[in-house]
This record gives structure tokens, sequence and C-alpha cells, in this order.
């Protein structure tokens, strides 16, 4: 515990060292009230120097005067101190770096530095950051901001303020569900209360505690919904493609996962070419070419495979699937001679850090965006079948292939097209997929088992079905995750699937009834 | 009930009259109470409800068959009949209804093979039969057997009586020549006519048929319905068929569906001359302008 | 009379020939069984001597004959592919290397009568299921039955659904993705990332005398050809012809009474079984197991061991298996980088090319030069 300066009687001896040194001491002793700028810079220039050359006390005192007198323009100079001083200096000078290096924080435009800086005054700030996060919380807009400089000044308010203040602060960190606060307030319950100012304080602090821990209890559980929900539009935007090529040319495409890596890959040479090529500044934008290029290429290379090679396979599925397993085989080790084992992907600025959904729930950039990407691919294939003269014809031969042909749908061609727009898909996938992890040859065989999953459970040829069937899986994966394992929950889901296609046996929206090729 | 019951209060009834009696409710039974109806039949429908996701395949269908019946079931595209052989064999399970089969064996619930195993033999619309077999094992595998077990079909052994049975109706079918070869390399029409050996093979006491002479020439159109009339000795028939000459060659019944329901049931006069009938297949009779 | 009807009997209804194959099946069995080991005692430098790499090599090889013939029964015959086989040759390879883990002993590198890979997770005690492998004889029977075991529970809940078409490999490649996470789990207790290695002895020999290799070997042949019976006189009996009967055309198997998923899960489980004997017999020759040998790209490869070969042909199963991964091993030595290319265009090339595999070329061969009389084992399927 640091101990209020003026109550010491290190106060009177250390007042007398520093006349007696003849230094200036105005300032030292003006502990309520600001001081004027100049002697403020005389008081801190000196206060320095005796960090530097003074004896321990003197140090102690130097401090003090720092945290109430100082500015963050000092931060290179204490820097500069640190890096010379010994472990004991630099441990007693550290409350000082803090305040400092936060406040210059509390006045960042950038409201993620301003949140961590309010963030880290809560949990390691002295009595004498309380003005200052007083004075930033009448300055600040930002809800978020607001709310953790408001969790600070609470959190401080109850370590340093006065019986009636702290009884206040308690009752507001319990408002504000701050999860910072549970430690402290876990102390403050675990304190044998002796009085009744005691007593109220600690019923205060248990009440409050509870209201937290409720609190993070429904937090965590939003977040795995969100890690779930995230995970899903993952697999959705894998076998959405797969879907559809299966719904319509009853072809399952082993190499599907190759079509992603494929995505993955163009999106790392846009980078690529971004770096060598354009400024610095114009690189953040290089994502918004390496999913259109992404797309377009795992799109040609579905859409020569298409030509080569399944298109001689219609009606032979078991072999369609040996095939594919093979061209997969051979574009991930051409990848692996081309670009080598393992290759990382910068993600643009934008998509670095993390949204707050709510108290204690967060939602980073890059999973909201593949969330938003998914939700765009969904609709647009939406509206590409329902709303458009070829998604009119893509469900016509899905009905019935030899009545659509005789109709003069030209079927063949619309398969070719389909691969092709069901590969790019997978294309952008693997664009998507860069921004969660590393690239490397064999990143679509690690969710492409999942994926085929999804298209089972989901059934053949229903958009909603594999929504559904996505969503389902990817927030059970989460769901079940904390209490069983990554791994054994994997294997529970494989064991639900077995059991739920026993119930239904082609999926979950399978078309009922009398289907002509039975 | 018929009016030959005695007078009442008449308290000893005479000889006579009882053996009357007798003959009335034998007679008349399948017309006044189901449960002694359904006795006489080989099959019997009551109510039987189909329901696609909202789509009545079938609706409140009701079908009596009798023993060596030959019944023709007719009816436009979507009128249920393909649906109807579906739930009779096992193949779809109705959503409500009872399905009987002989005396007293329900149906419903119950695997499409072991449906087979019990007398129901179904040959489909497009020939189903193995095509990387000889014809002689295509035969021989739909041959009826007391087992038909993973381990009965494992230690079993060629019997002459089984080779005889074989051989005989490789012989009515006229395939004797082509016994050793692969099912795949038959004509069209000999595969249809090897697919109606095998369910013959099965010795079924009904037999389920799905537009028998789709795709046959008139010689052999011919040939299958003297075939399937020929068949009503020993066994019970329902045959699905547009080929209105055709059903006119073989049918003594038949059965007019439309909508998941029986329209009307009767011999095939009856049938082509009742004004729904007509209706349904020639558009709507009120408007005799549309119709033309 | 009956002498005509007879003569319409197609040939392999006759209740002869149904085990015992043609000449060249004894021959070659002969010459791989005792040749080959005769030919490994020759002196070093004696043209004709076998070394024992390649004794060891080829031991190997049939190990996955044995596994190809499972494979060839469900998919080649039935129509049912499985590309989770590779998790009950896993099965029986786990089930003879925890045995011969056992064995090692005090030999250990740690000196501790548990194996190495317990000692460094800390755990203190044999775990339970571990424990009756120290009986040899449990093992022989574990090898089989396991799988066996395994694949009738799968089997049951899969085939009862009428799971089929691409619904059952994705089904059983998602089988093999699971087991081969559970199987790299420490926790399991089965050797983590590592798997099970370092054996020394087996019922008392050492592992890596040449003699004992050789033992093996002979042992590995010997299976093989009991298998190849036993496959033999599946295929050729009535249940054999309801197999393909199945892949021909399902729903006519259906109403002709017969139960496909009887005969399914009848099928599935036998291969499993022969998978699992193929992993016992590999284990001790290879002297290592690991989860990376029963994963999903393995369990996939022995797919196109059976379409190289020949599918729907026992001897096409037997052909590829040991055709392709002599292929493998040459090709690794040299050009490992090539290699999964060379596999990946096995996979194209087969299915687009040559749908009847090797076998099917030959026949094809053979149909054009009618002179040729050599009789191939399961030529008359």
């Amino acid at each position: 515990m640091i101990r209020p300066f003026a109550h010491t009687p290190f106060l009177r001896l250390a007042v007398l060292s520093w006349c007696l040194l003849g230094l200036q001491a105005t300032g030292w002793a003006q502990v309520s009230t600001p001081p004027s700028t100049s002697t403020d810079r005389v008081g801190t220039h000196e206060a320095l120097t005796t960090l530097a050359e003074g004896t321990w006390t003197e140090k102690t005192h130097a401090v003090t005067y720092l945290l109430q007198h100082g500015d963050p323009s000092l931060l290179p100079q204490l820097d500069a101190l640190r890096s010379t001083a010994n472990r004991r200096v630099r441990k007693l000078i550290k409350p000082v770096i803090t305040l400092f290096r936060n406040q210059a924080g509390l006045a960042s435009p950038d409201t993620e530095t301003r949140r961590a800086a309010a963030r880290d005054l809560g949990v390691r700030g002295t009595r004498e950051a309380l003005p200052v996060l007083r004075n930033a919380l009448s300055n600040e807009r930002d809800h978020w901001v607001r709310y953790d400089l408001e969790e600070a000044i609470n959190l401080l308010t109850v370590e340093y303020a006065g019986p009636q203040d702290r009884l206040a602060a308690i009752q507001k960190l319990g408002d504000l569900r701050s999860d910072a606060a549970l430690p402290v307030l876990q102390e403050l319950a675990d304190q044998p209360a002796s009085t009744l100012e005691q007593h109220t304080l600690r019923n205060a602090a248990i009440e409050a505690g509870r209201r937290i821990q409720k609190w993070q209890e429904i937090a965590s559980g939003i977040e795995i919904l969100l890690q779930g929900l995230s995970l899903s539009s993952i697999l959705l935007l894998m076998s959405l493609g797969l879907a559809i090529v299966f719904g319509l040319m009853g072809v399952i495409n082993m190499a599907h996962g190759e079509m992603m890596m494929i995505g993955a890959y163009a999106t790392y040479v846009v980078q690529e070419i971004f770096q060598a090529c354009f400024a610095p500044s114009f690189f953040d934008y290089y994502f918004f070419f390496a999913l259109p290029c992404a797309f377009v290429v795992a799109g040609l290379v579905g859409w020569i495979l298409e030509g080569t090679l399944i298109r001689f396979l219609y009606g032979r599925p078991l072999e369609t699937l040996l095939a594919t397993w093979g061209v997969g085989l051979v574009l991930i080790q051409v990848a692996r001679l081309i670009f080598g084992d393992l290759t990382a992907v910068q993600a643009p600025s934008w998509l670095k850090g993390s949204a707050q959904v709510m108290v204690g729930v967060q939602l980073p950039h890059n999973r909201l965006f593949i969330i938003l990407l998914a939700l765009f691919c969904l609709a647009g294939i939406y509206a590409l079948l329902f709303r458009t003269g070829i998604g009119l014809r893509i469900r016509a031969v899905l009905q019935n292939r030899d009545m659509s042909a005789c109709l003069g749908i030209p079927t063949r061609k619309l398969d070719a097209y389909t691969f092709a727009f069901g590969s790019g898909l997978a294309g952008l996938a693997g664009s998507a997929l860069t921004l969660v992890g590393n690239v490397d040859p064999e990143l679509g065989r690690n969710y492409i088992v999942d994926s085929f999953m999804v298209v089972v459970t989901g059934g053949v040829g229903k958009l909603a079905g594999t929504t559904t069937a996505a969503l389902g899986i990817g927030t059970l994966n989460k769901v079940l995750e904390p209490s069983f394992g990554a791994v054994y929950g994997k294997v529970t889901i494989l064991i639900l699937i077995i059991l739920f296609l026993r119930y239904r046996p082609s999926g979950l929206y399978a078309q009922k009834g009398r289907r002509l090729d039975s | 009930m018929t009016s030959d019951i005695h007078p009442r209060g008449q308290l000893t009834p005479t000889m006579d009259t009882i053996s009357r009696e007798l003959a009335n409710i034998e007679g008349t039974s399948g017309r006044t109470t189901i449960g002694s109806r359904h006795q006489r039949s080989i099959l019997y429908l009551e109510d039987v409800t189909v329901d696609f996701d909202g789509f009545k395949a079938l609706n409140g269908l009701n079908l009596v068959m009798d023993y060596h019946e030959l019944r023709v079931v007719i009816g436009p595209n979507g009128a249920g009949k393909s649906t109807l052989l579906d739930v009779i064999s096992g193949k779809v399970r109705p959503t409500a209804g009872r399905v009987v089969f002989g005396q007293a064996t329900d149906l419903i619930g119950l695997w499409e093979h072991q449906i087979t195993a019990l007398g129901i033999g179904r040959k489909f619309q497009t020939p189903s039969v193995y095509t990387t077999l000889p014809v002689w094992d295509n035969l021989d595998l739909s041959l009826r057997r007391r087992s038909k077990g993973v381990y009965a079909t494992l230690l079993s052994r060629v019997s002459s009586e089984e080779s005889d049975k074989i051989a005989r109706t490789l012989q009515t079918i006229g395939l004797t020549k082509k016994a050793r070869v692969l099912a795949g390399q038959l004509s069209h029409g000999e595969k249809q006519w090897l697919e109606i050996g095998m369910v013959l093979l099965q010795d079924p006491a009904l037999l389920l048929i799905d537009e028998p002479v789709a795709g046959m020439t008139d010689q052999e159109t011919r040939k299958t319905g003297d075939l399937l009339q020929s068949l009503t000795d020993k066994h019970s028939l329902i045959v699905i068929e547009h080929d209105m000459e055709f059903v006119r060659q073989i049918a003594k019944t038949v059965t007019v569906m439309h909508e998941g329901t029986v329209l009307c049931e009767g011999p095939v006069e009856y049938v082509q001359n009742h004004p729904r009938v007509i209706e349904i297949y020639l558009g709507r009779q009120k408007e005799p302008h549309a119709s033309v | 009379m009956r002498k005509r009807d007879d003569a319409l009997i197609p040939e392999n209804d006759q209740p002869t020939n149904r085990v015992l194959a043609g000449p060249l099946f004894w021959i070659t069995g002969l010459v791989l069984l005792v040749g080959i080991p005769l030919l490994n005692l020759l002196p070093d430098d004696s043209p004709l001597h076998v070394s024992d790499f390649t004794l060891n090599l080829f031991g190997k090889f049939f190990a996955f004959a044995i596994l190809a013939l499972g494979l060839d029964l469900i998919w080649g015959y039935t129509g049912v592919l499985s590309l989770g086989h590779g998790v009950f040759f896993g099965l029986g390879a786990y089930a003879m290397g925890m045995h011969l883990m056992l064995q090692i002993g005090a030999e250990s590198v740690y000196g501790n009568a548990l194996p190495d890979f317990m000692v460094w997770n800390q755990v203190k005690e044999l775990p339970w299921f571990w424990v009756p492998f120290h009986s040899f004889w449990f093992a022989l029977v574990a090898v089989i039955l396991v799988p066996m075991l395994f694949a009738a529970v799968f089997g049951f809940f899969v085939f009862r659904s009428r799971i089929r078409g691409v619904y059952f490999p994705i089904m059983t490649q998602a089988l093999a993705l699971v087991v081969w996470l559970v199987f790299n789990r420490n926790e399991t207790n089965l050797g983590g990332t590592n798997g099970l290695t370092d054996f020394k002895h087996i019922l008392g020999f050492s592992i890596h005398d040449p003699a004992t290799q050789r033992v093996l070997y002979a042992l590995t042949v010997l299976c093989l050809g009991l298998a190849y019976m036993l496959c033999r006189w599946v295929t050729r009996s009535r249940a054999g012809r309801v197999l393909i009967a199945i892949r021909d055309c399902e729903q006519r198997v259906l109403f002709s009474g017969y139960s496909p998923a009887s005969y399914k899960l009848f099928v599935f489980v036998i291969s499993a079984g022969l998978a699992g004997l193929a992993g016992a017999l590999y284990v001790p020759q290879v002297g290592i197991i690991t989860p990376n040998q029963i994963g999903v790209l393995p369990s996939i490869e022995i797919a196109i061991w059976v379409a190289v070969g020949g599918r729907g042909t026992l001897s096409g199963a037997i052909i590829g298996a040991t055709g392709v991964n002599w292929m493998r091993s040459v090709l690794t030595n040299h050009v490992p980088e090539l290699w999964l290319l060379v596999l990946g265009g096995l996979f194209i090339a087969v299915v687009m090319f040559v749908p009847t595999g090797i076998v099917g070329l030959f026949r094809q061969t053979h149909a054009k030069l009618p002179c040729w009389k050599i009789k191939i084992p399961g030529w008359h399927r």
C-alpha cells in the first residue's frame, strides 16, 4: 500500500533535508493546489535530478512530487533515467512512468490506445491518476473509452478514497460489470469486518462481485456463440460452393480444399505485388483486390478442372471423388514446390483489433469481416439463384436434368459455370482464411472434412440446409470445446451426425417425396 | 343389413331361416363389415395418407383387392400411382392409415425386404437388373428361398430343383439362349422381361408392376399382356399403365386415381364413360371450348 | 435333361473350385513363401541373393495386399467406398504394437516396465486397456476382433441409416480424421504423435534378427494366401453375388428380399478384420506405427492400390497394393518430391483411362488373344 505522503513522518524530514541542500521546495508542500507552470517546470527538473543523484529518501519524495506535478513531456527523460538506473530505482519510478505513459495514451486520437491507457491506469495507477482520468472522462465522447475511464476511476476510488466514496464506487463497479474489479472486490470481501462501516463495504463488495460474476457467465456464453458464428461463417463459405456443385452435378469435389488453398495463395501473391510495387500507404487496400483475384483464379482452375476431368466422369460419383482427390494431391505438391511450406499473409491494419460487442465480449475485426463476407456470399448466391435467369436454369437442372435439357437449357455449359463458380467461392473462402491463420499447401485439408459434414447434414441442393448445418456444426464445435476439448468435441459431433442421419438419411432439408431418379 | 332378417319376436327360428341367414352373412359380409371383408382380400388399404412436406401424394386412399385379381391403376401424372406402390412395398411410410396384406399382416413399419419376403414382388418402371451378373445369376438371386440372410447365402449350394425352376423361367421369358450373357448386354425389352422373370421367381402372392410395356414394341406388348393375364391363376396383380389399348386388353377392373384418392373403380367401359374421368383426362367439360 | 441344365449354370456356380484357385496361384504362392526366403539365405555376393531389406520391404507390401483385399471386398465387389480403412488397419497395428511395447520391458530407455512415452508423460500405472496386451494370444485375437467390433458398431449405425452413395465415403473419411485426432492425443496413452516404436522382441525372439524377419515374411505370405482364399470363398458364394448385385442395383436386391444393410455390414466387418490382420503383420516388420500412417491420406491411398490393380478382382487388389507400394519405395528413395505428384496422377489416370485397372487391361488383351490360356488367379470371377 502506498500511504499518503503528507501523513508520514518523512514529510518533515524531507522538507528539512531539501532546505538544507538549498533546493527550492515551494512546489513540494503544495499537495492539493495545482502548481503554476513555471514553478512546475523548475520543480520537475529538480525532481528528475534528485532521482538521478539524491538519496533514497529524496528519491521517494521526488517521485511523489512528479506524480502530482509532472506531465507526459518528461517521459523521454524518465526513460533515459530508467535505462541507467538500478533495479530498485526502476521499481521506484515505475508508477511515474505508468502514469505519464497512460496520460499520453489518453490523449491519443486512437480509441484503442485511449482504452488501453484507461484500463492500465485502473489496475496499476495510483491516486494521482484520478484527476487525470476525471479530466479525460469529461472530454471523452466514445462510449467504450468512457466505460473504461469510469471503471478505472471507480477502481482507484475503491482503493484510495474515503469510506463513503468507496461504497458508491463499489456499487458503480457492480453496475459496470467490471471484469477488472473482480480481484479487488474479492479482496474486500475476504477482509475481516469489525465495524458497521466495514460490514457495509464488505457486503457491497460481495454483492457487486456476484453481479459481475453472473454477467461474466452470460458474457462467456455469448462469446462462445460469437466464436461459433465465426467458425460457422468459415464453414459456410467453404461449404456453399461444395453444396452447390454437389446439388447440381452430384459431384463431390475433393479438390475443393485445394481451391481454397489457391485462393489463399492468390491473396498472398497480390499482397507481395502490393508490397513490391505500391506505396506502403496503399498497402492496406490490397485485400480489396485480393478477394476478386482469389475468386477469379480459383474459378479459372475449377473451370479447367471441370473441362478436362469432371465432365468425363458424370454419373460416377465415387470415381470423381477419387480423381479430384488426386487433383488435390497434385495441386498441394505444386504449391509446395512453388511457395515452400509456410507463408504468412499480413492482414491489412483495418482488420486488426477488435470490436467491443458488450461488456466483456469482443469480436476481432477479421472474424467480423469473415461473418460479413459469408453473409454477402449467401445473399449473392440467393440473388443469383432466385433473381436471375441463370439461377432459374440452375434450379431447373437441379430438379430435373433431362427435362431441362429437353427445354433447351445447355446443361453441360451450366455445369461448367456452376463448377467454376463453386470453385471461385472456395477461393474467396481461402482468401478469408488468410486473415485467421497461416497459408500452407495443406490449408484446405484442415477444413475439408468439416465442410463435407456440413453438406451431408444440410442435404442436397438446399441453401437453407447448408446454412443451418454450417451454423449448427460451427456453433456446436465451439460449445463443446470448453467442456470436451477440441478433439472429443469433434468425436461427439461425428457421432451426433451419424445418429442424425439415421433419422434423416438425406439431411436436414432434403427434398421429400418420390424422386425421378430413385 | 339385408331384408331377409327374420321377424322380431319370433323366438324359435326354423332351421330353414337359420341356414338362410348363415348363407346371407357369408355372402354379404364383404359389404357389411370391414373386418370380415379383408379376410377374403389379399390387400386392404384404409385411409392411407402420404404427406411430402405439405404435398399430399396420397390423400385418404382406400383400396381393397381380392385374390387372383388383376387390377389396373390409371390416372394422370401426379395422381399418386407410383406412391401407392411405394406404400405397399414399404419404400414410403404413410403418414396415416392402414395397409394390411393377406389375413392380418400389417405392412406398416416393415422394411422393403421383409415385405418382399412376405410375398409382394415389385417390378420397376425402368428395368432394374444386375448388369454385371449373367442372366442366370440374376434369376438365381431372385429365386424364392427360405432364408436370404448372409449365412444362408454364404453356405448355400445349388439344388437341382432350383436350377429346374430357373431354367423353366428362362424358357417363359425367352432368354434360355442368353443365360450366360451379362444382363447389361441385353436389349431394353429383354431387360424388362428379365426383370419380370426375376419377380416371378420370387413367387409373390401379390405383384406390383409399374408400366410394364413402356418402350416395348406392339408385339412385345401383346405378349406381355398375355403373360400378365396368365399369371392371375396363381398371383394377384396391380398394374400401373398409361397405354389404354393395353389396359383394355388385360383389365377386368380399373381403378382411376386422381390427386391421391380413388376417383372411381369398375370395368373399363364404366370407367371410360365416367364423367369425372373424362373431365380429368380431357379437361373441364363445363368449358367445352377449352377442351377442343 | 439334367445335363443341359447344368450346362446353363455359370462356371462359378459349380460347387468345386470355390476356394482352391488354379495352379498359378499355388506356384506363385510357393515361390513367394519358400523361394524368396531361400534366396535370402544365399550368400551376399550371390547374384540371386535377396537382401534382408528387400525381403522386409516385400513383407510390408504383402501386408498391404491383405489390407487391399479387404477394401476390394467392400469397394470393388459391393460398390461401397470406404475411406476409413486406415482406421481398422491402425487398430490392428496398434493392438500388436501395444503387445510389442510391453515386451520391451526393462530394456527401455528409462529402464521402466512402462513404455517410454508413458514415463515421459508421467503416467504412473499401466492403463487398464494395456494390461491384457501382456499376453501374445490376447493381442493376436484383439488384432482381428477389435477392428471387427469397431466396424460392426460404426457399420450398424451407418448402414442402417441407409447412408449410401458418396455419403458413405464422406462419413468414413470423417471417421479416419477423428480417429487420427484421438490417436494423436497424449492422454489416450497410445503414444501420441510419435506412436509406438523401438520394439525389441516378439515371442522372445529378437525382432531385428534376420531369421525373425524371414519368419514374419513367410507368415505374411501365408496370411495373404489364406486371406485370398477367404475372399475367394466369399465372392464365389451366392452371398458374393448378392454383393455384386448390391453394387449393380441395390434397389432390386432390396426388393428381392435381401437386406443390403446386413450384407454390407457383413462385408464391412470382414474387411475390417482383414485390415486389422494386415496392421498386425505390418508393425513387427516395419517397427513403428504412428497416427500419420492411419490418417485420412493413407486411408484413401488404399483405394488407389485397388483401383490400379483392378477393382472387383482379388488378384488386382494384390497386384495393385504391391505395385503401387513398390513404386513408392523406388520414388521416395530417388526423387521424394515427385512421389505425391505421381500418386495424384495415378488417382486421375486410373479413374480416367484405366477404370478396370491392370487386371482389367490384361483381361482385355486376353480376350483379344484367345490362344493365351494361362489361368490367372481371380480370373474367372
